[in-house]
């Protein structure tokens, strides 16, 4: 099988660790030779965090410059920062609400506009989805399911073997029931908007 | 029931690479495990803790790694399974049990992990520790994916048992923290009680007994050695005339090159599993079978300067390179595309790899560095502190999450270099200049190592002041416990060392107690201790926000809002706390009402009054 290489990307907080701990329990429980990577420790303290996830046989744990297949990123500047993994056939599948860091608040930066940072990774990749994930999460009824969202999008894409019935599957495994029914309408949105991201 | 504990061989588990370690201990039969905690190595005592809490393995989160090893060390000459576990520079301080605990031996078993950092991700520096097991005479196993941390860390266990010598398992950060499919095998059962047999011929190392030891830790390295030999930890895959050598994660990216390349037909990849000591006999043979040699590993050009040597020595003299090859450096972490580089480049062969996107557009982004938390109690002690002391006063500082306070606008670190170094330095700096000396401690690294400096300081008459920042948790490593940590909300009922009666019983007589988040009665305090003419200690207490919310202590406390009438933008808040809870709206500073946790402190600091607490 060819090796589809995930990166995905995000803020301490936003829960891109377990996304992609899920997605790689998915593609396990389908038989499908996975390796996920994360980083622990320092770099949570509100920093980025980046984790990988090699579906289809790989044995190297993360991905190098230029060789993400799909980026999956949950903040629009980190999206812009990571890109260096990406080529111009890489799929970016992409929050477009950001949380500035405080570099920007304390005026040791400047927070580029979205539609600026959208428009360049347009002009670069393969493909670019967007979707207002937090705007989605908050829809489903827990602001915390951006993750969900993300998740969601990812299945939707079809850009990986992993199904959606697998994959909500693995979601309802860990979820715990009260946020159950919100964890898979976030999906859901997450899912359905980026279909229609892909069309467009 | 724990995950790890599942009783189920054959079935297949998504593990981290810590917690496969763990499993594999279990496997073996661990019945005591000891540690310090320390990126990348924390998720396998974390893992213990747990289980300790549902079953008779013995589980202790030690004051620091050299009482680690000597705690661990007491019950494996009893004849108990052991395991260790630290992160490289852990190791340093392990290093003088180490070194002579190869000497006694064991009678049961220990099994040290050490996890190296290449690319720094979480340490002070990127030490290759493939030397300790050189140092030590020790064997080492170096696994490749969460599988073989499992498998060879009951294959370490059973080596441990059979030739009385510790044994270590040598991870990286990238092994460490990656996910993969791991088949469970068979639980052992636990044996958690022995009979001590005496044996002061052995275990008490004398000069004249060790003389004697150090002969036996020879013949037992020739065990060691022969073992290498017949290793199934060590293979050699596909009979082409192009060698390779790698071992740990660099295997992986190797494996990877060579199916990327589509040369498996030209090449022999010699996998060093079992890779000290070195499997000398079958690297002669693999050096006899190939044209030429590429070593592909991480950091120092160990094996490549073995390998080179073993050649001299046997006449052979075919190319053998490593370091230099394709960008192949002593420095950081490699990845996928620089290790098939150096593959290509051997071969002579173009690497077919997709161009990076072109960024020279973008403009500058704004960084995104790791910072404390909103909240956090260290950002207002180090805010009280350079109020007191201004900008001239010197600031050793230690290792954990206020070592960040290093970054503007707080500034405030100077110098650390290793857990303890802030209060030791510290008489060096006070006595070598005339300026003002405020060192920074965490709680539990000031059990781990700060305590023999703070007796330094008093016996050698020393003048500074050293805060420690107490918020009754190892925070930077995931919140473990340590001796002056409440352990009731654990669950727990271990005796908790006060911070307070320790610094007083080690002979300081200036002290002071401070609730950071009273910022006024924080400066009185740290006045204070500016005038006094000896070794001064303010301790500031207020648990870790993040550890707070976790136990269920979460501040019950308004959160904070800021009054547009009365702002008149002095930015006090912003400019010399920088709390990530702040931001700015056009031109206003707001604060965002779900980070904030209404520790107050920013509403103390400004001039205006104009932040204060949100009528509900």
């Amino acid at each position: 099988m060819e090796t589809k290489r995930c990166v995905f990307v995000g803020v301490g907080g936003q829960g891109n660790l377990l996304a992609s701990n899920l997605l790689g329990q998915a593609a396990l429980s389908m038989g499908i030779p996975v390796v996920v990577s994360e980083i622990h420790g320092m770099a949570q303290r509100g920093g980025v965090v980046e984790s990988a996830v090699l579906i289809g046989g790989a044995n190297s744990p993360i991905v190098s410059n230029g060789e993400a297949d799909v980026l999956i990123s949950f903040e629009p500047l980190e999206t812009l920062r990571i890109l260096n993994k990406c080529n111009n056939k890489t799929l970016v599948i992409t929050n477009a609400q950001p949380l500035p860091p405080f570099t920007v608040a304390v005026g040791q930066g400047k927070y580029p506009p979205v539609d600026e940072i959208l428009g360049k990774i347009t002009k670069k990749v393969g493909k670019v989805v967007a979707l207002n994930g937090n705007d989605l999460a908050e829809k489903a009824g827990n602001v915390l399911s951006l993750n969900m969202v993300m998740l969601g999008a990812l299945i939707g894409t079809g850009a990986t073997p992993v199904t959606e019935e697998v994959m909500k599957r693995i979601i309802a495994g860990f979820t715990k029931k009260a946020f159950l029914d919100s964890n898979l309408k976030a999906f859901d949105f997450g899912k359905e908007a980026a279909q229609k991201g892909m069309k467009d | 029931m724990h995950k790890l504990l599942e009783d189920a061989p054959g079935k297949e588990m998504l593990l981290l690479g810590n917690e496969a370690i763990a499993r594999g201990a279990l496997e073996a039969g661990v019945a005591f495990a000891t540690c310090y905690p320390g990126t990348p190595s924390s998720e396998i005592p974390e893992q213990f803790f747990a289980i300790s809490k549902e079953t008779d393995l013995y589980f202790e989160y030690s004051t620091n790694e050299k009482v680690a090893m000597e705690v661990a060390a007491g019950a494996a000459v009893s004849g108990l399974k052991t395991m260790v576990t630290m992160k490289h520079v852990g190791l340093n301080v392990a290093a003088d049990p180490l070194l002579t605990l190869a000497y006694t031996g064991i009678t049961g078993a220990m099994v040290i992990v050490n996890a190296d950092d290449p690319s720094l991700f979480s340490s002070q520096n990127e030490q290759d520790n493939r030397y300790y097991a050189r140092l030590a005479g020790l064997a080492m196993f170096e696994p490749t994916n969460p599988q073989e941390m499992k498998d060879w860390t009951v294959a370490a266990f059973d080596l441990s048992q059979e030739t009385g010598l510790p044994v270590i398992v040598r991870t990286t950060t990238r092994l460490a923290h990656i996910r993969g499919g791991v088949k469970l095998g068979v639980l052992k059962p636990r044996v958690t009680k022995t009979h001590f047999k005496k044996n002061p011929f052995r275990f008490v190392t004398v000069p004249a007994v060790s003389r004697n030891l150090h002969k036996e830790l020879l013949k037992k390295y020739e065990v060691l050695s022969e073992k290498s030999e017949t290793s199934p930890l060590n293979q050699i895959i596909g009979s082409g005339k192009g060698g390779i050598v790698a071992s740990g994660v660099s295997f992986d990216y190797v494996m990877d090159a060579v199916n990327d390349l589509g040369i498996k037909d030209k090449v022999s990849i010699l996998k060093l599993g079992f890779s000290w000591p070195l499997p000398r006999k079958r690297i002669v043979n693999f050096m006899k079978s190939v044209d030429e040699i590429l070593i592909v590993e991480e950091l120092e050009p160990i094996n490549e300067n073995e390998f080179k040597a073993l050649a001299q020595e046997n006449g052979i003299a075919i190319p053998i390179q490593g370091k230099g090859v394709g960008g192949l450096s002593r420095l950081w972490e490699y990845d996928p595309r620089l290790v098939r580089g150096a593959v290509a480049a051997l071969f002579g062969l173009e690497q077919k790899a997709p161009a990076v996107v072109d960024l020279s557009d973008l403009p500058p982004l704004p960084g995104r560095p790791p910072t404390l938390c909103a909240g956090c109690p260290h950002r207002a002690t180090l805010y009280a502190v350079k109020e007191v002391y201004g900008a001239d006063a010197i600031h050793p500082t230690d290792i954990g999450c206020y070592t960040l306070g290093l970054l503007p606008p707080l500034s405030m670190g100077d110098f650390v270099i290793c857990m303890g170094s802030s209060v030791s330095s510290s008489c060096g700096f006070a006595t070598a200049t005339d300026q003002k000396v405020v060192a920074f401690i965490g709680d539990s690294t000031f059990f781990h190592s700060g305590i023999t400096g703070l007796i330094n300081a008093v016996h050698n008459k020393h003048k500074f002041t050293l805060v420690i920042l107490d918020n009754g948790t190892t925070a930077m490593t995931g919140h473990q416990i340590h001796p002056g940590v409440d352990s009731a909300p654990m669950g727990l009922d271990l005796p908790q060392v006060i911070v307070e009666d320790v610094v007083r019983g080690c002979g300081v007589k200036d002290v002071h107690v401070i609730k950071p988040f009273n910022i006024k009665k924080a400066i009185e305090s740290l006045k204070a201790s500016v005038e006094y003419d000896g070794i001064s200690v303010v301790i500031s207490t207020e648990l870790c926000t993040l550890f707070a919310k976790g136990i269920g202590r979460a501040r019950k406390a308004k959160r904070f809002a800021i009054n547009p009438q009365k702002c008149k933008n002095h930015r006090h808040c912003i400019n010399k706390l920088a709390c990530p809870a702040m931001y700015l709206e056009g031109n206003a500073v707001r604060i965002n009402k779900n980070l904030c946790i209404g520790c107050s402190v920013c509403a103390q600091v400004c001039p205006e009054s104009a932040i204060a607490s949100m009528k509900d």
